[in-house]
Protein backbone atom coordinates (compact mmCIF):
# COMPACT_ATOMS: atom_id res chain seq x y z
CA UNK A 1 0.00 0.00 0.00
CA UNK A 2 0.98 3.35 -1.11
CA UNK A 3 -0.19 5.94 1.55
CA UNK A 4 -0.51 9.55 0.16
CA UNK A 5 -3.68 10.70 2.69
CA UNK A 6 -1.69 12.24 5.63
CA UNK A 7 -3.31 15.36 5.90
CA UNK A 8 -6.62 13.23 6.73
CA UNK A 9 -4.48 11.36 8.92
CA UNK A 10 -1.23 9.57 9.62
CA UNK A 11 0.66 6.83 10.66
CA UNK A 12 1.38 6.84 14.69
CA UNK A 13 5.14 6.93 14.89
CA UNK A 14 6.87 4.26 17.37
CA UNK A 15 7.72 7.11 19.61
CA UNK A 16 4.16 8.18 19.97
CA UNK A 17 2.83 4.41 20.63
CA UNK A 18 5.91 3.88 23.12
CA UNK A 19 5.26 7.34 24.85
CA UNK A 20 1.79 6.26 25.37
CA UNK A 21 2.30 2.70 26.66
CA UNK A 22 2.99 3.07 29.75
CA UNK A 23 0.01 5.53 30.86
CA UNK A 24 -2.34 2.20 29.82
CA UNK A 25 -0.30 -0.73 31.12
CA UNK A 26 1.19 0.92 34.79
CA UNK A 27 0.18 4.82 35.10
CA UNK A 28 -3.50 4.24 34.13
CA UNK A 29 -4.71 6.52 37.34
CA UNK A 30 -7.04 9.46 37.05
CA UNK A 31 -4.73 12.53 37.15
CA UNK A 32 -7.49 14.60 39.50
CA UNK A 33 -6.88 11.65 42.18
CA UNK A 34 -4.68 12.89 45.43
CA UNK A 35 -2.65 9.83 46.17
CA UNK A 36 0.57 9.50 44.41
CA UNK A 37 -0.72 7.10 42.13
CA UNK A 38 -2.93 9.54 40.37
CA UNK A 39 -0.09 12.18 40.96
CA UNK A 40 2.55 10.61 38.89
CA UNK A 41 -0.35 10.77 35.94
CA UNK A 42 -0.38 14.35 36.21
CA UNK A 43 2.90 14.89 36.59
CA UNK A 44 3.74 13.27 33.45
CA UNK A 45 0.59 15.20 31.41
CA UNK A 46 2.25 18.74 32.76
CA UNK A 47 5.52 17.24 31.85
CA UNK A 48 3.56 16.85 28.26
CA UNK A 49 2.03 20.19 28.62
CA UNK A 50 5.59 21.66 29.01
CA UNK A 51 6.73 20.11 25.85
CA UNK A 52 4.03 21.10 23.76
CA UNK A 53 4.51 24.73 25.19
CA UNK A 54 7.89 24.65 24.03
CA UNK A 55 7.10 23.26 20.72
CA UNK A 56 4.44 26.26 20.05
CA UNK A 57 7.06 29.11 22.01
CA UNK A 58 4.03 29.11 24.64
CA UNK A 59 3.74 28.91 28.43
CA UNK A 60 2.26 25.88 29.79
CA UNK A 61 -0.05 27.39 31.60
CA UNK A 62 -1.69 28.56 27.81
CA UNK A 63 -1.86 25.09 26.56
CA UNK A 64 -5.31 23.31 27.24
CA UNK A 65 -5.80 19.43 26.34
CA UNK A 66 -8.82 19.21 23.64
CA UNK A 67 -10.15 15.99 21.66
CA UNK A 68 -8.84 18.07 18.50
CA UNK A 69 -8.72 20.41 16.29
CA UNK A 70 -12.14 20.61 15.40
CA UNK A 71 -12.98 21.24 20.10
CA UNK A 72 -10.11 23.32 19.07
CA UNK A 73 -11.51 25.76 16.85
CA UNK A 74 -14.86 25.80 18.38
CA UNK A 75 -13.47 26.43 21.69
CA UNK A 76 -11.48 29.61 21.00
CA UNK A 77 -13.93 30.87 18.13
CA UNK A 78 -17.13 30.52 20.40
CA UNK A 79 -14.72 32.35 23.02
CA UNK A 80 -13.25 35.24 21.41
CA UNK A 81 -16.52 35.98 20.38
CA UNK A 82 -18.12 35.64 23.43
CA UNK A 83 -15.32 38.22 25.08
CA UNK A 84 -16.24 40.47 21.96
CA UNK A 85 -19.60 40.40 22.25
CA UNK A 86 -19.25 42.28 26.02
CA UNK A 87 -17.91 45.14 24.19
CA UNK A 88 -20.37 45.00 21.90
CA UNK A 89 -18.15 44.03 19.45
CA UNK A 90 -20.34 41.45 16.75
CA UNK A 91 -17.71 41.41 13.75
CA UNK A 92 -15.26 38.48 12.67
CA UNK A 93 -12.95 38.05 9.87
CA UNK A 94 -12.19 35.11 8.52
CA UNK A 95 -11.68 33.10 4.74
CA UNK A 96 -13.97 31.15 2.69
CA UNK A 97 -11.86 28.03 2.81
CA UNK A 98 -11.28 27.28 6.34
CA UNK A 99 -11.93 24.28 7.89
CA UNK A 100 -15.77 23.32 8.69
CA UNK A 101 -14.74 23.27 11.95
CA UNK A 102 -14.16 26.94 12.01
CA UNK A 103 -16.73 27.80 9.12
CA UNK A 104 -19.49 26.12 11.03
CA UNK A 105 -18.73 27.64 14.10
CA UNK A 106 -19.04 31.01 12.61
CA UNK A 107 -22.23 30.43 10.82
CA UNK A 108 -23.59 29.19 14.66
CA UNK A 109 -22.53 32.87 15.48
CA UNK A 110 -24.08 34.70 12.63
CA UNK A 111 -27.44 33.24 13.09
CA UNK A 112 -26.84 34.88 16.87
CA UNK A 113 -26.61 37.99 14.95
CA UNK A 114 -22.59 38.06 14.71
CA UNK A 115 -20.92 39.40 11.37
CA UNK A 116 -19.48 37.21 9.71
CA UNK A 117 -16.99 38.54 6.66
CA UNK A 118 -15.15 35.56 4.64
CA UNK A 119 -12.41 36.98 3.02
CA UNK A 120 -11.43 35.93 -1.01
CA UNK A 121 -8.25 33.95 -1.03
CA UNK A 122 -8.01 34.78 -4.62
CA UNK A 123 -6.51 31.60 -7.27
CA UNK A 124 -3.45 31.08 -5.83
CA UNK A 125 -5.37 30.07 -2.14
CA UNK A 126 -3.77 32.71 0.03
CA UNK A 127 -5.17 35.84 1.83
CA UNK A 128 -3.19 39.16 2.04
CA UNK A 129 -2.43 41.12 4.86
CA UNK A 130 -4.40 44.17 3.40
CA UNK A 131 -7.31 42.66 3.18
CA UNK A 132 -7.10 41.87 6.98
CA UNK A 133 -6.53 45.92 7.45
CA UNK A 134 -8.90 46.82 4.86
CA UNK A 135 -11.50 44.54 6.67
CA UNK A 136 -10.50 45.54 10.47
CA UNK A 137 -13.36 47.77 11.58
CA UNK A 138 -14.17 49.45 15.36
CA UNK A 139 -16.10 46.40 16.10
CA UNK A 140 -14.12 43.08 15.34
CA UNK A 141 -13.91 41.38 17.79
CA UNK A 142 -12.23 38.36 16.13
CA UNK A 143 -9.75 37.68 12.88
CA UNK A 144 -9.37 33.21 12.37
CA UNK A 145 -7.29 32.50 9.64
CA UNK A 146 -6.19 29.00 9.21
CA UNK A 147 -1.72 28.34 9.08
CA UNK A 148 -2.59 25.91 5.64
CA UNK A 149 -5.34 24.96 4.06
CA UNK A 150 -5.94 21.02 4.50
CA UNK A 151 -6.70 20.35 0.79
CA UNK A 152 -4.44 22.56 -0.78
CA UNK A 153 -1.80 23.14 1.86
CA UNK A 154 -1.47 26.73 0.59
CA UNK A 155 0.65 28.79 3.80
CA UNK A 156 -1.20 31.79 4.73
CA UNK A 157 0.77 34.98 6.21
CA UNK A 158 0.09 34.17 10.12
CA UNK A 159 3.12 36.35 11.30
CA UNK A 160 1.92 39.55 8.91
CA UNK A 161 -1.72 38.82 9.95
CA UNK A 162 -0.31 38.58 13.79
CA UNK A 163 0.95 41.98 13.41
CA UNK A 164 -1.68 43.85 12.22
CA UNK A 165 -4.28 42.18 14.76
CA UNK A 166 -1.90 42.93 17.50
CA UNK A 167 -1.67 46.46 16.94
CA UNK A 168 -5.61 46.85 16.67
CA UNK A 169 -6.42 45.05 19.70
CA UNK A 170 -8.10 42.47 17.56
CA UNK A 171 -7.91 38.69 19.06
CA UNK A 172 -6.13 36.32 16.45
CA UNK A 173 -7.03 33.05 15.97
CA UNK A 174 -5.13 30.36 13.82
CA UNK A 175 -6.42 26.37 12.88
CA UNK A 176 -2.93 24.94 12.65
CA UNK A 177 -4.17 21.61 12.20
CA UNK A 178 -2.25 21.17 9.01
CA UNK A 179 0.76 23.13 10.08
CA UNK A 180 1.87 21.85 13.79
CA UNK A 181 4.57 19.33 12.98
CA UNK A 182 5.36 20.29 9.74
CA UNK A 183 5.92 24.34 9.48
CA UNK A 184 8.01 26.37 12.34
CA UNK A 185 5.26 28.34 14.54
CA UNK A 186 6.14 30.65 17.90
CA UNK A 187 3.20 31.90 18.89
CA UNK A 188 4.77 34.76 20.61
CA UNK A 189 6.62 35.94 17.81
CA UNK A 190 3.78 35.70 15.44
CA UNK A 191 1.31 37.67 17.88
CA UNK A 192 -0.81 34.65 17.84
CA UNK A 193 -3.49 34.54 20.55
CA UNK A 194 -5.36 31.30 19.74
CA UNK A 195 -4.04 28.04 18.22
CA UNK A 196 -5.45 24.82 17.21
CA UNK A 197 -3.69 21.46 17.05
CA UNK A 198 -4.80 17.90 16.45
CA UNK A 199 -2.34 15.24 17.38
CA UNK A 200 -3.27 12.72 14.40
CA UNK A 201 -2.28 15.53 11.70
CA UNK A 202 1.80 14.47 12.76
CA UNK A 203 2.07 10.91 13.81
CA UNK A 204 0.62 11.18 17.13
CA UNK A 205 -2.75 9.69 18.43
CA UNK A 206 -6.50 10.40 17.22
CA UNK A 207 -9.05 11.96 19.48
CA UNK A 208 -6.04 14.57 20.85
CA UNK A 209 -5.65 18.08 20.35
CA UNK A 210 -4.79 21.34 22.17
CA UNK A 211 -6.15 24.95 22.10
CA UNK A 212 -3.55 27.47 22.70
CA UNK A 213 -4.98 30.50 24.18
CA UNK A 214 -2.76 33.35 25.59
CA UNK A 215 -2.44 34.36 28.95
CA UNK A 216 -5.43 36.89 29.48
CA UNK A 217 -7.96 35.11 26.93
CA UNK A 218 -10.86 34.29 28.95
CA UNK A 219 -11.53 31.09 27.33
CA UNK A 220 -15.76 29.85 27.44
CA UNK A 221 -16.15 25.94 27.98
CA UNK A 222 -17.65 23.70 25.33
CA UNK A 223 -17.47 20.85 27.91
CA UNK A 224 -18.66 21.58 31.15
CA UNK A 225 -17.48 19.64 34.07
CA UNK A 226 -14.73 19.13 36.99
CA UNK A 227 -12.38 21.23 37.46
CA UNK A 228 -9.65 19.94 34.60
CA UNK A 229 -8.14 22.18 32.23
CA UNK A 230 -8.29 24.63 34.66
CA UNK A 231 -11.71 24.78 34.63
CA UNK A 232 -12.05 25.47 31.01
CA UNK A 233 -12.64 22.05 29.35
CA UNK A 234 -14.39 19.17 32.16
CA UNK A 235 -13.71 15.38 31.18
CA UNK A 236 -11.38 13.25 32.93
CA UNK A 237 -7.95 13.59 30.78
CA UNK A 238 -7.03 11.55 28.18
CA UNK A 239 -3.61 11.07 29.30
CA UNK A 240 -2.25 8.15 27.20
CA UNK A 241 -3.07 9.99 24.22
CA UNK A 242 -1.77 13.75 25.67
CA UNK A 243 1.90 11.58 26.22
CA UNK A 244 1.33 10.36 22.43
CA UNK A 245 0.83 13.94 20.98
CA UNK A 246 3.82 15.66 23.35
CA UNK A 247 5.99 12.77 22.01
CA UNK A 248 4.67 13.07 18.56
CA UNK A 249 4.80 16.50 18.29
CA UNK A 250 8.38 16.97 19.65
CA UNK A 251 9.78 14.41 17.09
CA UNK A 252 8.31 16.09 14.37
CA UNK A 253 9.51 19.91 15.73
CA UNK A 254 13.35 18.14 16.36
CA UNK A 255 13.21 16.53 12.81
CA UNK A 256 11.04 19.43 10.92
CA UNK A 257 14.28 20.74 8.97
CA UNK A 258 15.12 17.36 7.58
CA UNK A 259 11.69 16.41 7.28
CA UNK A 260 10.69 19.33 4.75
CA UNK A 261 14.09 19.04 3.03
CA UNK A 262 13.22 15.14 1.99
CA UNK A 263 9.85 16.32 1.21
CA UNK A 264 9.91 19.01 -0.48
CA UNK A 265 11.94 17.00 -3.48
CA UNK A 266 9.29 14.07 -3.11
CA UNK A 267 6.57 16.91 -3.74
CA UNK A 268 8.44 18.90 -6.30
CA UNK A 269 9.11 14.99 -8.27
CA UNK A 270 5.40 14.08 -7.70
CA UNK A 271 3.97 17.82 -9.22
CA UNK A 272 6.67 17.66 -11.97
CA UNK A 273 5.07 14.29 -12.87
CA UNK A 274 1.50 15.23 -13.13
CA UNK A 275 1.54 18.42 -14.22
CA UNK A 276 2.56 16.59 -17.58
CA UNK A 277 -0.82 15.65 -17.67
CA UNK A 278 -2.63 17.08 -20.63
CA UNK A 279 -5.43 19.46 -19.15
CA UNK A 280 -4.33 19.28 -15.55
CA UNK A 281 -3.85 21.84 -13.14
CA UNK A 282 -2.29 22.03 -9.59
CA UNK A 283 -4.33 23.84 -7.09
CA UNK A 284 -2.82 26.60 -4.98
CA UNK A 285 0.64 28.43 -4.85
CA UNK A 286 3.01 26.51 -6.19
CA UNK A 287 5.89 27.41 -3.36
CA UNK A 288 3.74 28.69 -0.61
CA UNK A 289 2.37 25.38 0.07
CA UNK A 290 2.68 22.75 2.65
CA UNK A 291 5.64 20.47 1.89
CA UNK A 292 4.05 17.13 1.49
CA UNK A 293 0.61 18.74 -0.37
CA UNK A 294 -0.23 18.12 -3.94
CA UNK A 295 -3.19 19.10 -4.84
CA UNK A 296 -4.52 18.57 -8.45
CA UNK A 297 -7.53 18.75 -11.00
CA UNK A 298 -7.39 16.48 -14.06
CA UNK A 299 -10.17 17.87 -16.64
CA UNK A 300 -13.14 15.65 -17.99
CA UNK A 301 -13.19 12.91 -14.85
CA UNK A 302 -14.21 12.71 -11.94
CA UNK A 303 -12.87 12.24 -8.84
CA UNK A 304 -14.57 9.62 -6.86
CA UNK A 305 -13.88 6.93 -9.92
CA UNK A 306 -10.08 8.15 -9.97
CA UNK A 307 -9.79 7.41 -6.10
CA UNK A 308 -11.64 3.97 -6.45
CA UNK A 309 -9.09 2.91 -9.02
CA UNK A 310 -6.08 4.12 -7.33
CA UNK A 311 -7.11 2.08 -4.37
CA UNK A 312 -7.45 -1.18 -6.66
CA UNK A 313 -3.77 -0.26 -7.42
CA UNK A 314 -2.75 0.34 -3.81
CA UNK A 315 -2.60 3.88 -3.67
CA UNK A 316 -4.34 5.92 -0.66
CA UNK A 317 -5.52 9.68 -2.04
CA UNK A 318 -8.31 11.57 -1.67
CA UNK A 319 -10.44 14.44 -3.77
CA UNK A 320 -12.50 17.39 -3.38
CA UNK A 321 -15.43 16.10 -5.50
CA UNK A 322 -19.25 16.37 -4.35
CA UNK A 323 -19.37 12.43 -4.80
CA UNK A 324 -16.31 12.25 -1.95
CA UNK A 325 -17.64 15.14 -0.02
CA UNK A 326 -21.29 13.66 0.76
CA UNK A 327 -23.17 16.83 -0.48
CA UNK A 328 -24.24 17.89 -4.33
CA UNK A 329 -21.46 20.49 -4.13
CA UNK A 330 -17.39 20.05 -4.69
CA UNK A 331 -15.11 21.10 -1.86
CA UNK A 332 -15.73 24.76 -0.92
CA UNK A 333 -11.91 24.82 -1.39
CA UNK A 334 -11.85 24.44 -4.93
CA UNK A 335 -14.93 26.65 -5.62
CA UNK A 336 -13.00 29.38 -3.16
CA UNK A 337 -10.02 29.69 -5.28
CA UNK A 338 -12.12 29.78 -8.46
CA UNK A 339 -12.48 25.96 -9.77
CA UNK A 340 -15.79 25.74 -11.96
CA UNK A 341 -17.51 23.01 -10.84
CA UNK A 342 -16.51 20.60 -13.67
CA UNK A 343 -13.50 21.57 -12.71
CA UNK A 344 -13.59 20.75 -8.70
CA UNK A 345 -15.20 17.65 -9.57
CA UNK A 346 -12.13 16.05 -10.97
CA UNK A 347 -9.94 16.91 -8.22
CA UNK A 348 -7.09 15.09 -6.10
CA UNK A 349 -5.51 15.66 -3.32
CA UNK A 350 -2.45 13.63 -2.57
CA UNK A 351 -0.27 14.59 0.89
CA UNK A 352 2.68 12.88 1.21
CA UNK A 353 5.02 12.55 4.82
CA UNK A 354 8.62 11.80 5.21
CA UNK A 355 8.26 8.15 5.35
CA UNK A 356 7.13 7.92 1.78
CA UNK A 357 9.71 7.49 -0.78
CA UNK A 358 10.70 8.44 -4.64
CA UNK A 359 10.05 5.06 -5.46
CA UNK A 360 5.68 5.33 -4.51
CA UNK A 361 6.41 8.53 -5.73
CA UNK A 362 6.81 7.65 -9.30
CA UNK A 363 4.40 4.47 -8.95
CA UNK A 364 1.73 7.43 -8.01
CA UNK A 365 2.60 9.06 -11.10
CA UNK A 366 2.14 6.26 -13.63
CA UNK A 367 -1.03 5.12 -12.19
CA UNK A 368 -2.14 8.37 -11.68
CA UNK A 369 -1.76 9.06 -15.47
CA UNK A 370 -3.06 5.43 -16.44
CA UNK A 371 -6.30 6.15 -14.37
CA UNK A 372 -6.93 9.66 -15.90
CA UNK A 373 -6.23 8.54 -19.58
CA UNK A 374 -8.69 5.43 -19.01
CA UNK A 375 -11.96 7.60 -17.36
CA UNK A 376 -11.04 10.17 -19.79
CA UNK A 377 -11.56 7.53 -22.89
CA UNK A 378 -15.14 6.50 -21.42
CA UNK A 379 -16.09 9.65 -20.81
CA UNK A 380 -18.21 11.52 -23.10
CA UNK A 381 -17.78 15.23 -21.69
CA UNK A 382 -13.94 14.38 -22.55
CA UNK A 383 -14.75 13.42 -25.96
CA UNK A 384 -16.80 16.26 -26.59
CA UNK A 385 -14.00 18.47 -25.64
CA UNK A 386 -11.56 16.55 -28.33
CA UNK A 387 -13.99 17.15 -30.78
CA UNK A 388 -14.30 20.74 -30.38
CA UNK A 389 -17.86 20.18 -29.21
CA UNK A 390 -16.99 21.96 -25.85
CA UNK A 391 -14.68 24.22 -24.45
CA UNK A 392 -11.28 22.94 -23.23
CA UNK A 393 -11.12 24.97 -19.85
CA UNK A 394 -7.59 23.94 -18.23
CA UNK A 395 -4.89 24.61 -21.14
CA UNK A 396 -2.74 21.58 -22.76
CA UNK B 1 -18.41 -2.40 5.40
CA UNK B 2 -17.34 -1.06 2.04
CA UNK B 3 -19.19 1.85 0.65
CA UNK B 4 -20.17 -0.62 -2.69
CA UNK B 5 -21.68 -4.03 -2.98
CA UNK B 6 -18.65 -6.49 -4.98
CA UNK B 7 -21.42 -5.90 -7.98
CA UNK B 8 -20.81 -2.32 -7.99
CA UNK B 9 -17.15 -2.51 -7.83
CA UNK B 10 -17.24 -5.27 -10.40
CA UNK B 11 -18.95 -3.14 -12.51
CA UNK B 12 -16.96 -0.28 -12.05
CA UNK B 13 -13.76 -1.81 -12.97
CA UNK B 14 -15.20 -3.77 -15.79
CA UNK B 15 -17.66 -2.57 -17.75
CA UNK B 16 -20.14 -3.96 -19.98
CA UNK B 17 -20.69 -2.61 -23.41
CA UNK B 18 -18.11 0.72 -22.96
CA UNK B 19 -17.51 2.43 -25.96
CA UNK B 20 -19.67 4.47 -28.75
CA UNK B 21 -21.46 3.42 -31.90
CA UNK B 22 -21.36 4.77 -34.85
CA UNK B 23 -24.36 5.29 -37.17
CA UNK B 24 -26.30 4.67 -33.78
CA UNK B 25 -30.33 4.66 -34.36
CA UNK B 26 -30.64 6.23 -30.98
CA UNK B 27 -28.41 8.17 -28.85
CA UNK B 28 -29.34 9.58 -25.30
CA UNK B 29 -27.35 11.95 -23.18
CA UNK B 30 -28.30 13.17 -19.81
CA UNK B 31 -26.62 15.28 -16.71
CA UNK B 32 -24.30 18.10 -16.94
CA UNK B 33 -20.93 18.52 -16.04
CA UNK B 34 -21.59 21.04 -13.42
CA UNK B 35 -23.06 18.71 -11.61
CA UNK B 36 -20.35 16.15 -11.94
CA UNK B 37 -22.02 13.58 -14.10
CA UNK B 38 -23.00 13.34 -17.84
CA UNK B 39 -23.92 9.86 -19.27
CA UNK B 40 -24.54 8.99 -22.89
CA UNK B 41 -26.04 5.66 -24.39
CA UNK B 42 -25.57 4.86 -28.12
CA UNK B 43 -28.20 1.90 -29.53
CA UNK B 44 -28.20 -0.48 -32.19
CA UNK B 45 -32.14 -1.35 -32.19
CA UNK B 46 -33.25 -3.66 -35.75
CA UNK B 47 -37.20 -4.40 -35.09
CA UNK B 48 -37.88 -2.71 -32.24
CA UNK B 49 -35.02 -5.20 -30.76
CA UNK B 50 -32.19 -3.68 -29.39
CA UNK B 51 -29.30 -5.38 -30.84
CA UNK B 52 -26.51 -3.88 -29.26
CA UNK B 53 -25.55 -0.75 -26.79
CA UNK B 54 -22.81 1.02 -25.72
CA UNK B 55 -22.28 3.65 -23.31
CA UNK B 56 -19.97 6.73 -22.11
CA UNK B 57 -20.02 7.70 -18.15
CA UNK B 58 -18.54 10.73 -17.02
CA UNK B 59 -18.89 10.23 -12.98
CA UNK B 60 -18.26 8.59 -9.68
CA UNK B 61 -18.15 5.17 -8.86
CA UNK B 62 -21.39 4.21 -9.09
CA UNK B 63 -22.51 6.23 -11.86
CA UNK B 64 -20.04 4.08 -14.22
CA UNK B 65 -21.49 0.97 -12.49
CA UNK B 66 -25.22 1.82 -12.55
CA UNK B 67 -24.75 2.61 -17.20
CA UNK B 68 -22.82 -0.41 -17.41
CA UNK B 69 -25.42 -2.71 -15.43
CA UNK B 70 -28.77 -0.68 -17.13
CA UNK B 71 -27.00 -1.69 -20.87
CA UNK B 72 -26.59 -5.38 -19.84
CA UNK B 73 -30.39 -5.07 -18.35
CA UNK B 74 -31.44 -3.96 -22.10
CA UNK B 75 -29.14 -6.00 -24.57
CA UNK B 76 -31.31 -8.04 -26.34
CA UNK B 77 -34.70 -7.15 -25.37
CA UNK B 78 -37.78 -5.56 -27.38
CA UNK B 79 -38.21 -1.47 -27.18
CA UNK B 80 -41.21 -2.03 -25.06
CA UNK B 81 -40.03 -4.21 -22.19
CA UNK B 82 -36.69 -1.49 -22.19
CA UNK B 83 -39.24 1.49 -21.39
CA UNK B 84 -40.16 -0.65 -18.83
CA UNK B 85 -37.04 0.00 -17.09
CA UNK B 86 -36.64 1.33 -13.71
CA UNK B 87 -33.92 2.84 -11.63
CA UNK B 88 -35.04 0.97 -8.83
CA UNK B 89 -34.45 -2.44 -10.83
CA UNK B 90 -30.79 -0.72 -11.82
CA UNK B 91 -30.01 -0.82 -8.29
CA UNK B 92 -31.72 -3.85 -7.13
CA UNK B 93 -29.87 -5.70 -10.28
CA UNK B 94 -26.24 -3.66 -8.65
CA UNK B 95 -27.07 -5.08 -4.93
CA UNK B 96 -28.33 -1.68 -3.73
CA UNK B 97 -26.45 1.83 -3.86
CA UNK B 98 -25.60 3.73 -1.25
CA UNK B 99 -29.04 6.41 -0.69
CA UNK B 100 -26.83 9.75 -2.01
CA UNK B 101 -25.90 7.56 -5.01
CA UNK B 102 -29.40 6.28 -6.42
CA UNK B 103 -29.27 9.46 -8.53
CA UNK B 104 -27.10 7.80 -10.62
CA UNK B 105 -28.90 4.57 -11.48
CA UNK B 106 -31.83 7.20 -12.16
CA UNK B 107 -29.80 8.90 -14.71
CA UNK B 108 -28.85 5.56 -16.09
CA UNK B 109 -32.59 4.95 -16.85
CA UNK B 110 -33.10 8.25 -17.96
CA UNK B 111 -30.64 7.95 -20.33
CA UNK B 112 -31.38 4.86 -22.22
CA UNK B 113 -35.13 6.63 -22.16
CA UNK B 114 -33.69 9.98 -24.03
CA UNK B 115 -31.77 7.49 -26.27
CA UNK B 116 -35.39 5.66 -27.06
CA UNK B 117 -36.99 8.67 -27.67
CA UNK B 118 -34.11 9.84 -30.00
CA UNK B 119 -35.09 6.44 -31.80
CA UNK B 120 -38.60 6.86 -31.63
CA UNK B 121 -38.27 10.63 -33.19
CA UNK B 122 -36.21 9.75 -36.56
CA UNK B 123 -38.42 6.58 -37.18
CA UNK B 124 -41.71 8.24 -36.78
Amino acid sequence: MIYADNAATTQMSEKAIKAMLPYMEKIWGNPSSLYSFGQEAKDAMNFAREEIAHCLGAAAAEIYFTSGGSESDNQAIISAAKIGAKKNKRHIISTAFEHHAVLHTLDKLKREGFDIELLDVHENGIVTPEQIKNSIRADTALVTIMYANNEIGTIQPISEIGEICRAAKIIFHTDAVQAAGHLPIDVKAQNIDMLSISAHKFHGPKGIGALYARKGIQLVNIIEGGAQERGKRGGTENVPAIMGMSAALSDACANMAANNSKLLKLRQKLIGGLIKIPHSTLNGDADKRLPGNVSFCFEGIEGEALLLHLDDRGICASSGSACTSGSLDPSHVLLAIGRPHEIAHGSLRLTLCENNTEDEVEKIIAAVGEVVEYLRSISPLWKDKVIGKREFILPA
Amino acid sequence: MPLYSAKVMDHFRNPRNVGSIENADGVGEVGNAVCGDIMKIYLKIDNDIITDVKFETFGCGSAIASSSMATEMIKGKPVSEVLQLTNKAVTEALDGLPAHKLHCSVLAEEAIKAAIEDYQSKHK
